[in-house]
């Protein structure tokens, strides 16, 4: 009931302020209610209310239920293999090579289904992690990857017409994070990487390949990493001890961190069961023996326990740090210049505005560009049409005087050929006058003839 | 949350239902691979969690009830809840009718075997009351409006609480005079406006001055009165998502609107303690099925429907309005009378001139369809 009570002072406390939060103080229940106006009421009998939490079961079974994990460690540390015993079946078979250039994240989605409980699983992994000489790289894809997922979201929310309750939620819920078990402390690039991580995602570490340490080294490799994780100011993942239900065990649970766990989907013969293990010349580590690793303590609060709280965790608090602070970025704000409370709708249609005008400006301006070109453009073919016309009336001119010239030539021929035949006709006609003159009037003639040729 | 697929040839009421089918059959979700577990691994879990959590968390549930003054909504509340919330007002003691409408809200927190619920019910005094009732409706819808732009504000913050308080009304019961006859023109106006806006439930008000086969006739015409006037009431045709829903609902769907009769006296009755009305000619029994649907009433809102009803409410009813006001907000004018809307839009939203939204056909429709109205 207390955190009941927290929580109603929670909305009064922002409604007043939109400030910071408060510390919660337990009120008297009576004042509590008289100040939210509202009273405790008995019942006379039975009303039937309180089917409400199956109303919701009911509800959530139809609609099914999405977890995504994100598997960070390096190639060959045991991350599919505990993914599969984790879940109790084959996911994938074939293994990554070493020599990835970069660091990949590749992200499979399954369905299962448990009695009438249908879970969408999705696995990402790290490809490539750690095996790279130069390793300054390695986390940032990872960081990138779940803040994509975010905006994914985010986009989605911001949408006018949007379907929240049909999206497929693909925000990484939990990162495991592999650590190798060398028995001494965190590696650098361990400690980089989930101190890049612990803000965005809830992070469970896990010794992977626990069989490979003996039980005292064991304890003081959890003590070391726990306190250079504290020391470095590393926030992993608590679980949640406010419902008296699982607080004990919660509580219990949290002293076990990082759970050294061993993974296997191979069967061994012990006594007479068939049972998860790895068969060793000098032995066989049982997957679900408590005593052999912490595997069943893993799956119990991973999936058992807090799976809810876990998603819970990531939406209110992980989410929520992202979308503020995108939105900051943005340059929105909550209270305007003058601190009057601004509202992200009215800076977000300013902006909007903003950015209309500023389109409506650049296409004013193409538009006017474009039909300056094209003025141009028509006066230097007017020119040019001008010009052709110009040449053409010249050539005209000159053909009709060439025309001219030769028609006046052509004339004059043809005066000269009628003359000439005219005067072939006459001294043809003199020819055929008799030739009785004597020689001397002919040569006479003839001299006549040719003088007058002369 | 539950799918809501749209049906071939519904109302007309069907283009503002924005509800598409559920992921897996929607390209934007990853390819699955369905996967086989060989053993327990306790993904069932996850029930008990969400049962704790939601405990712990409590339950809110805001009715409204609407009808004129002397119908019997006071009393009903009372004994749909099997509590005194509110005082049943008598006519001609105390206070007078209201001459305009008034809201009032009461809220109370309930308990029963370890669920809490935070219920709030909002009375409307003065409904209908006056010799004119020309936009009685209006404040009713302000005050629904208002509601949903709260919910609006507090979710578009950029520092958001945890929880966001749910003021938002998730069920209108109204109550219909027993007259026999017909839905009178305020029942279908008013009916009209709000179908769109928020699940209502009709209610024979007052059902012990009809007998059973009048009970039945008038039932029957006010069924084709809203089939009619394309008035979809709760449970809405168009979210039925599978076949046991469908065959559920339309179960429901054809006793509504239920005839009830309210009482809040405890009377004995062959032995047995009951809630029923006394009169000269026998004891009126509010819980007995022979006597009046109370019963179907009291297990539609609460026993089997009551998360249906806020899923709807915050699915569909105010999905609609962000969208309303999320395009509106761009064709106004920029201005101190921007975002607070200090008389809520009092109308039905009215058209917003140029949609920017990528389907214009299906909001325009509706809003088009207003305006008609409206004007």
């Amino acid at each position: 009931m207390s955190s009941e009570v927290a929580r109603h002072l929670l909305f009064q406390s922002h409604m007043a302020t939109k400030t910071a939060h408060m510390s919660p103080q337990v009120f008297d229940n009576e004042e509590k209610q008289k100040k939210e106006n509202t009273r405790s009421l008995a019942m006379s009998g039975h009303v039937g209310f309180e089917s409400l939490p199956d109303q919701l079961v009911n509800r959530s079974i139809q609609q099914g239920f999405c977890f995504n994990i994100l598997c960070v460690g390096e190639t060959g540390i045991g991350k599919s293999t505990l993914i599969d015993t984790l879940f109790n079946t084959n996911f994938e078979d074939h293994e990554s090579s070493h020599f990835y250039p970069h660091v990949r994240l590749k992200a499979q989605t399954y369905e299962l289904q448990e009695s009438n409980v249908r879970l969408k699983l999705t696995i990402v992994n790290t490809v490539g992690f750690g095996d790279q000489i130069n390793k300054e790289e390695s986390y940032q894809p990872i960081v990138d990857y779940i803040d994509a997922q975010f905006e994914a979201y985010l986009q989605e929310e911001l949408k006018i017409k949007r379907s929240l309750f049909n999206y497929h939620d693909s925000r990484i819920h939990v990162c495991l994070y592999f650590i190798s078990p060398t028995g001494h402390s965190l590696k650098t690039l361990d400690l980089l990487t989930m101190k890049s991580l612990d803000s965005k995602v809830n992070i469970i570490p896990v010794i992977a390949k626990a069989d490979a340490i003996s039980k005292t080294e064991l304890q003081k490799f959890k003590i070391k990493l726990m306190s250079e994780l504290v020391s470095n100011g590393v926030q992993i993942y608590q679980f949640p001890t406010d419902d008296e239900t699982i607080a004990k065990v919660n509580a219990s649970m949290n002293g076990h961190l990082p759970f050294a766990v061993v993974g296997s989907m191979d069967e061994v013969k012990v006594g007479n069961k068939m049972v998860k293990a790895r068969q060793y010349p000098w032995g066989i580590v049982q997957v679900e023996n408590e005593n052999h690793c912490d595997f069943v303590k893993l799956r119990e609060m991973l999936i058992c326990t807090n799976m809810e709280d876990l998603r819970d965790e990531t939406h209110t608090r992980h989410y929520e740090l992202y979308r503020r602070r995108k939105l900051e970025e943005m340059g929105l704000t909550d209270t305007g210049p003058e601190n009057k409370p601004l509202s992200l709708q009215e800076t977000y249609e300013a902006k909007r505005h903003e950015f209309y005008g500023e389109r409506q400006r650049k296409e004013e301006e193409m538009k006017q560009l474009f039909v300056q070109r094209v003025k141009e453009k028509e006066a230097v073919l007017k020119e040019a049409e001008r010009e052709l016309q110009a040449k053409f009336e010249h050539l005209k001119r000159v053909h009709q005087e060439e025309k001219l010239r030769l028609e006046e030539k052509r004339r004059l021929l043809e005066e000269e050929i009628i003359a000439f035949s005219k005067k072939k006709a006459t001294s043809e006609i003199y020819q055929s006058q008799p030739f009785m003159t004597p020689g001397g009037n002919v040569r006479k003639d003839k001299d006549r003839k040719n003088s007058s040729f002369m | 949350m539950k799918k809501r697929q749209k049906k071939n040839g519904g109302s007309p009421m069907d283009p503002l239902r924005q509800s598409p089918s559920r992921s897996s059959s929607r390209a934007s979700s990853p390819r699955t691979l369905p996967c086989e577990m060989l053993g327990y691994v306790g993904i069932e879990a996850v029930l008990d969690q969400l049962k704790i959590k939601a405990m712990k968390m409590g339950f809110e549930f805001n009715i409204m009830v609407v009808g004129q003054s002397g119908l019997g909504k006071s009393t009903m509340v009372n004994t749909l809840f099997k509590s005194k919330m509110w005082k049943s007002t008598m006519p001609g003691l105390g206070v007078p009718t209201p001459q305009t409408l008034q809201l009032q809200s009461v809220t109370h927190v309930i308990e029963e075997s370890g669920v809490k619920l935070k219920l709030t019910v909002t009375d409307t005094p003065g409904f209908g009351d006056q010799i004119n009732n020309d936009k009685c409706w209006d404040p009713i819808l302000g005050y629904i409006n208002e509601q949903y732009e709260h919910y609006l504000q507090e979710e578009i913050l950029i520092t958001r609480q945890r929880h966001i308080p749910d003021t938002r009304v998730h069920c209108c019961v109204y109550f219909v005079p027993p007259t026999g006859h017909w839905l009178r023109p305020l029942d279908i106006e008013f009916l009209q406006r709000l179908c769109r806006t928020v699940n209502v439930v009709p209610v024979i008000a007052r059902a012990d001055s009809l007998t059973i086969e009048e009970r039945e006739a008038f039932r029957h015409r006010i069924q084709e009165n809203l089939k009619t006037h394309g008035i979809e009431v709760y449970p809405q045709k168009c979210f039925d998502e599978d076949i046991n829903d469908k065959i559920l609902n339309s179960k429901i769907r054809e006793r509504i609107p239920f005839a009830v009769v309210g009482a809040d006296r405890e009377h004995i009755v062959n032995g047995r303690c009951v809630l029923g009305r006394k009169t000269k000619w026998g004891i009126i029994e509010v819980e007995n099925m022979a006597h009046c649907e109370f019963p179907l009433l009291r297990d539609l809102l609460i026993r089997s429907h009551l998360q249906d009803l806020k899923d709807i409410t915050h699915n569909v009813h105010y999905e609609n309005y962000r969208i309303f006001r999320l395009n509106e907000s761009h064709v106004l004018p920029r201005g101190p009378g921007w975002v607070n809307l200090a008389p809520a839009p009092a109308s039905v939203p009215a058209p917003a001139g140029p949609q920017a939204n990528p389907s214009p056909p299906k909001v325009g429709g509706w809003a088009k369809d207003n305006s008609d109205e409206e004007c």
